[in-house]
């Protein structure tokens, strides 16, 4: 084979590829001339490679590029073209299918077996954790779209890609966001993901409807893994859904009454004497057990402090936004310049959490449990370098 | 079996009205659609009365095909081989349309008893009577052709129709035709697969092709409306100005007469895998037609309703060795005890006798009886005989050629197109010969010759499966020798000749033709070569029998002679073929030679090329080019089925058209399917499931032996074996999904269900299988539904937004499918068999982002069951009836019925009409 580029053959052919598949050169016999290349099967059968080159938003011609230093090796240039642009033409019709799952499985004009669809779904929902790192907590807008080429270029995704996954997280959280339920079912239910999937699209939607600021230079040591956890959490506790009220059964909103009800946990350090009790128990409690350099007796006041005000600030929505912040500031950071290691927070959180039931008068105690629960697994999941 | 018929419609092309200057072209496509549709269902409807007066009720082999002819109209031509299906008895009148699955479950005694009959033969639920009329005795030296007649044993047995998944319990009875088959006027079967027995010789392809000018049919058109009953008018609206049929049944009729009367020639009574095709460029149309001259079994073709009882014979479904089988139970039939059905070796031997050869050739002993004498080469149309051993796989072979020619006008066109044919046919024959020789095989079947006509060239493509039949002598080796011998180029032969050698082996062993008897055939003194020129200088007419006029001298070594640096390239053009990779086996016929069993279909694909050759190409780099793009069309295919290895592309069907002055379009449709390892060992470890099968129901029931030979094939079992290759099989869902009964309603949601257990939301469709062979690997055709034959065209006019003329097509076809699909669903049926991409016709015009597709498709319909499912099915197909009544509504419509089969498929002459398969199209 005597393969050239050449470009600027075949005009109207050409720009009709360009607007769908952003070709820019083609491969060329000279003696004859490729002008119709198509490969249809029964079954509709998708190239995994490919389609994650596609998803990735790679041109055919990189695309091709690509899989010719990867991939098959031995055979020709042209093969690889044309079998990729038959791909690329299927899921170039595809992907209005993919955008409703519902609808995929329930067409005709796609005849492919279940296990590939899957496959699909679950690859087109994927996301890059760069990116839906730098995105976690924006508001899902069209502010947000336009600035994602910056983001694609901090997160080192390429802008096609971004726009995929911001229109998935989109697209997910348009038709969660009303509904009732749990929300992983949900998701899992409308776009027949996978439940780990599902499970980081109720993160993500979680987060972008409570608009949780993570992109602080102090959060930036935190994956989204983290979040995702922290998250869970909070979906389990903290809603409206895990409050258990039956009308308004909703995983998206935290619970109003519940935050209102938390500034009643600030007897914990404005009453001094139950302070000092509760320090007292704590100490006692860890005695021993904790690295011999932790200052309890020194750091017990701040912590305790830091801990009951983001308690009683969550009434505030802004406040809400900065929970992460405020975590990582009032707790973590001190116990992090005292160097305590996890082991010494799990402990410390634990009798922190425990004793207050052993202070007499204090009144709140199903409150305390369903704050401090949270508050636990969240420090811990984040308390890490 | 009633014989062939045909019939033609024509009409003016809506295309070409003066309305549709002023209509948009969606309306005149939908005009067209909708005058094809009547036109194809008035056609069905005509054969149908022919068939019905022939005193038969199906139409099998049923090919029909349409001509664009253009401004002169649009001819829709159908030929089929009529045949009487009959049930067979009319004692359970209320499962007409279920075929039993088992016997246990058949409450007719009749059935029951007819089985215990023919204990040897295989399955009791597959069941037909053939009865034929009675010899004529006059008839039996009625023609030369028929001394060769007495030969063959003087009473013989009905044996059975040759359908491959056979299956339902309907005898197929041939009732007394009005004249013997050989005095008939075209003794010809559009069928390529027969019973065994009903071959006794084969002796070659025959073809025959007429180029004709369309514009001269303007002037017998008047007269023919005017006095002739038959006139074929469907839509009278302009009837002065469109065609009569008669001038195209006369041109049809002489081409049949044609073949009639090669076939003759060759000592033969009967065209087997008869076919016809036409090509079309502006108005000069080349209309060709082959097909295998043969002798059939006199008995079979007209045995005497004397004894249909005793006739009674059973027939193992699916089964790929049973002619063994049969062979054994021949005896018992009550009419014929000192019959013996013919050997396998016979379907070989020539039916001439030596000395009287029709043309100069050489024959050899036959290798498997050492009796008879066998041609070296055999050139077929049919599908390989199951009886017909054959050592190694097959494979695909391709003669592809290109030829310029100088545009031209009306007849001068004409004249050099018909002066070119021949040359196109000889060099076609010559490199099919060099690369059958190159392959180390003996034998063609499936041949199709496929060629077409454009303005500035000449397109021929030959395609077959070339098998080593183990009666044929083995091919001599492939020497190269120059004419005169130059001492610069001696050099050059040397390295060629071993680059020969080394693709000869390479081919031995990659389809591994092993010969017990190769060691002393080699100690032979080298006979004495035979000589074959390959030049440019050649002037031997050879418009037919193309296999027979290269046969003279002695063949055992096959010389390709280079005497110009022309014959030179094509010599490496021949080399340069792209060896098939390993994982692959490709061939033209349903199934591989040499395989035993299709395990599972993967896909069923459709690939289309356009290319545009560069109008300033010598005649020789056009014919390269032309060769490397169906090359690179073939190496495109193994590219993207990689994944799929091991695998076997069946029934290759590739067809050139030339749009344009210098486009070449290239469609190739082929079903990949999943084979079976060869050794037994594999099996005998990897199924010990299937082996309990077999011996469960070997116990139970002697009879299933030979079915459970096939039906083994269970892909519910073989993950756990076969290699990941049914990894995300698209096939049909097997056991849970789609596998058990699929007829009540409410089971088959409830198995949708099942298939989609994680979106309760939505019901997904069922999977539909498409395949172009005639049966589904795996599975049990459990009903026939009719007959899907579909036109759609499509224009554009953003052809640019959709991506190009790739991606309209491509959409298309996506479309064209899933229509297809639907209509299958909407039949209660889940696969189509025998599925044909009859045309497609892009046009477009980039300037004006404009395109139009034609496409016509037609297959079967067909209800299959998986086979491993067949012991669950036993309740479901005795409550068929229930879950389809629509069925009972047709059943007064007249009773013809039109398969599309090349197979003889016992089709179920209820469930479709011709009228119900012409409202069907409607509705589209």
């Amino acid at each position: 084979m005597f393969l050239k580029y050449r470009s600027g053959t075949s005009k109207a052919f050409l720009n009709g590829l360009r607007t769908l598949f952003w070709i820019s050169t083609r491969f060329v016999n000279p003696d004859m001339n490729l002008e119709m290349d198509v490969f249809v099967g029964n079954t509709t059968l998708i190239d995994e490679e490919v389609y994650q080159l596609w998803l990735d938003g790679y041109s055919v011609d990189n695309a091709v590029a690509k899989r010719e230093q990867t991939g098959v090796t031995g055979c020709f240039v042209d093969l690889l073209l044309s079998d990729t642009m038959d791909q690329y033409r299927v899921f170039y019709r595809l992907e209005r299918l993919l955008q409703s799952p519902d609808k995929l499985s329930n067409q005709l004009l796609f005849q492919i077996p279940p296990s590939m669809q899957s496959v699909l779904f679950e690859r087109y929902y994927n996301f890059d954790e760069a990116f839906v790192r730098e995105l976690l907590g924006k508001k899902l807008s069209k502010g947000t779209k336009k600035d994602l080429d910056d983001i694609s270029i901090k997160a080192g995704v390429s802008l096609r890609s971004c726009r995929r996954q911001f229109d998935n997280f989109k697209r997910v959280f348009k038709v969660v966001e009303e509904m009732k339920g749990s929300l992983v079912e949900n998701v899992q239910q409308h776009f027949l993901l996978s439940e780990k999937l599902a499970r980081d699209y109720s993160a993500i939607v979680f987060f972008a409807n409570n608009r949780f600021e993570t992109g602080k230079k102090k959060l930036l040591y935190l994956t989204f893994d983290d979040f995702a956890f922290c998250a869970e959490q909070l979906i389990r506790s903290w809603t409206l859904g895990a409050a258990g009220s039956v009308a308004d059964d909703m995983d998206v909103d935290l619970d109003r009454e519940f935050l209102q009800e938390l500034k009643d946990l600030k007897v914990l350090i404005s009453d001094k004497d139950l302070l000092d009790q509760h320090k007292s128990l704590v100490c006692l409690g860890v005695r021993g057990k904790m690295s011999t350099h932790c200052d309890i007796e020194g750091n017990f006041k701040g912590l305790s402090r830091g801990l009951v005000n983001i308690a009683t600030k969550l009434m505030h929505s802004k406040d809400v936004r900065d929970f992460f912040i405020d975590l990582v500031e009032k707790f973590i950071e001190p116990c992090k310049s005292d160097h305590w290691s996890s082991e010494d927070v799990q402990l410390f959180l634990l009798q922190y959490t425990g004793s207050a039931h052993a202070l007499g008068t204090f009144r709140h105690q199903v409150l305390w449990e369903r704050y401090m629960v949270t508050i636990k697994s969240c420090i811990l999941k984040m308390y890490h370098d | 079996m009633h014989g062939f018929v045909e019939e033609l419609v024509v009409n003016e092309d809506p295309e070409y009205q003066w309305i549709d200057r002023i209509r948009t072209p969606r309306a005149s496509n939908e005009a067209r659609q909708r005058l094809i549709s009547q036109m194809s269902g008035a056609l069905q409807r005509k054969l149908g009365l022919k068939v019905l007066e022939m005193g038969g009720n199906a139409v099998l082999g049923y090919l029909q095909c349409f001509d664009l002819e253009g401004e002169t109209g649009l001819v829709v031509r159908a030929i089929g081989t009529a045949c009487t299906l009959e049930k067979l008895s009319g004692a359970l009148p209320n499962i007409l349309g279920s075929p039993q699955r088992e016997p246990k479950e058949t409450a007719n005694p009749e059935e029951v008893a007819v089985n215990s009959q023919s204990p040897g033969s295989s399955s009791p639920r597959k069941i037909q009577t053939f009865s034929f009329s009675p010899p004529k005795p006059s008839s039996r030296h009625s023609s030369s052709s028929d001394t060769e007649l007495s030969l063959t044993p003087k009473t013989g047995v009905g044996s059975g129709s040759g359908s491959r998944e056979a299956n339902p319990a309907k005898t197929l009875s041939r009732q007394l035709t009005q004249t013997p088959f050989d005095q008939r006027e075209y003794p010809f079967f559009t069928l390529t697969s027969f019973p065994p027995g009903f071959l006794v010789h084969v002796a070659g392809v025959v073809s025959a092709r007429s180029v004709k000018l369309l514009d001269r049919i303007y002037n017998p058109a008047f007269v023919g409306i005017m006095g002739n009953s038959r006139s074929c008018k469907l839509l009278d609206w302009n009837s002065f100005n469109s065609d009569e049929p008669e001038t195209r049944d006369a041109w049809w009729a002489e081409i049949r007469q044609e073949i009639r009367s090669h076939a003759r020639a060759l000592g033969c009574h009967a065209v087997i895998g008869y076919s016809e095709h036409t090509s079309i460029c502006e108005e000069v149309c080349i209309l060709s037609a082959s097909g295998t001259a043969a002798i059939l079994n006199s008995r079979l073709l007209a045995d005497a309703s004397r004894a249909p009882a005793g006739d009674v014979r059973s027939w193992p479904g699916g089964s790929e060795r049973r002619e063994t089988e049969n062979g054994r139970s021949a005896p018992r039939d009550g009419t014929g005890p000192e019959d013996s059905l013919p050997q396998s070796c016979c379907i070989c031997h020539v039916p001439y006798d030596e000395l009287n050869l029709p043309f100069p050739m050489q024959l050899a002993q036959c290798a498997s009886c050492h009796l008879n004498k066998v041609p070296d080469v055999l050139f077929t149309t049919i599908e390989l005989p199951d009886s017909l051993a054959v050592i190694g796989k097959g494979c695909l072979i391709q003669a592809r050629l290109c030829r310029q020619k100088k545009k031209a006008q009306g007849e001068v066109n004409a004249a050099t197109i018909s002066g070119l044919l021949p040359f196109m046919e000889y060099e076609l024959h010559t490199q099919l010969m060099s690369k059958l020789k190159l392959r180390g095989m003996n034998a063609l079947f499936g041949l199709r010759v496929h060629i077409s006509a454009g303005e500035m060239m000449l397109v021929g493509v030959a395609s077959a499966t070339a098998v080593f039949v183990a009666a044929l002598p083995p091919p001599g080796s492939v020497t190269v020798a120059a004419k005169t011998p130059e001492p610069t180029c001696e050099g050059h032969l040397v390295t060629l000749q071993r680059h020969i050698d080394e693709i000869v082996a390479r081919n031995k062993q990659q389809y591994k033709i092993i010969l017990p008897e190769q060691v002393e055939e080699a100690a032979e003194p080298p006979p004495e070569p035979r000589r074959l020129r390959v030049s440019r200088s050649q002037s031997e007419s050879s418009e037919e029998m193309p296999d027979l006029d290269l046969a003279h001298g002695r063949k055992d070594a096959f010389v390709i002679e280079i005497d110009d640096a022309d014959a030179e390239e094509d010599v490496h053009m021949l080399l340069l073929d792209t060896p098939t990779p390993p994982g692959f086996l490709i061939c033209n016929t349903e199934t591989v030679p040499g395989v035993k069993r299709l395990t599972s279909n993967l896909q069923m694909f459709t690939a289309v090329r356009m290319y545009s050759l560069n109008s300033s190409l010598t005649a020789h780099a056009l014919n390269r080019a032309f060769n490397s793009l169906c090359d690179n069309l073939l190496k495109s295919l193994f590219f993207k089925l990689r994944s799929m290895t091991p695998c076997c592309l069946c029934h290759v069907n590739f067809s050139v058209s030339l749009p344009e002055d210098e486009q070449v379009q290239v469609t190739v449709t082929s079903l990949v399917a999943a084979c079976e390892k060869d050794s037994n060992k594999d099996e005998a470890i990897g199924r010990p499931k299937t082996e309990q099968l077999r011996g469960y129901s070997d116990s139970e029931d002697p009879l299933q032996f030979p079915l459970e030979l096939t039906s083994e094939a269970a892909p519910a079992l073989s993950p756990s074996h076969s290699s990941g290759s049914m990894e995300g099989i698209p096939g049909l869902p097997s056991r849970g999904a789609q596998g058990t009964e699929t007829d009540s309603p409410h089971l088959e949601l409830r198995q949708r269900h099942r298939s989609a257990p994680n979106s309760s939301l939505s019901l997904p469709p069922p999977i539909v299988e498409l395949t172009p062979l005639s049966f589904v690997a795996g599975h049990h055709v459990n009903k026939y539904l009719g007959i899907i034959n579909v036109f759609f065209i499509r224009e554009t006019a953003s052809l640019r937004e959709e991506g190009g003329v790739s991606g309209f097509l491509h959409t298309f076809l996506i479309e064209v499918f899933s229509m297809v699909r639907a209509h299958v669903l909407a039949l209660g049926g889940n696969a189509v068999v025998s599925y044909r991409l009859k045309e497609c016709v892009f046009m477009e015009n980039l300037n004006k982002n404009q395109a139009q597709c034609l496409v016509n498709v037609s297959g079967d319909a067909v209800q299959v069951v998986c086979e491993s499912d067949s012991e669950v099915d036993l309740q479901g197909a005795s409550s068929d009836l229930q879950a389809f009544p629509i069925m009972l509504l047709w059943e007064d419509s007249p009773r013809v019925l039109l398969s599309l089969c090349h197979h003889q498929h016992p089709t179920d002459r209820k469930h479709l009409s011709c009228a119900r398969g012409c409202a069907y199209i409607c509705q589209e």
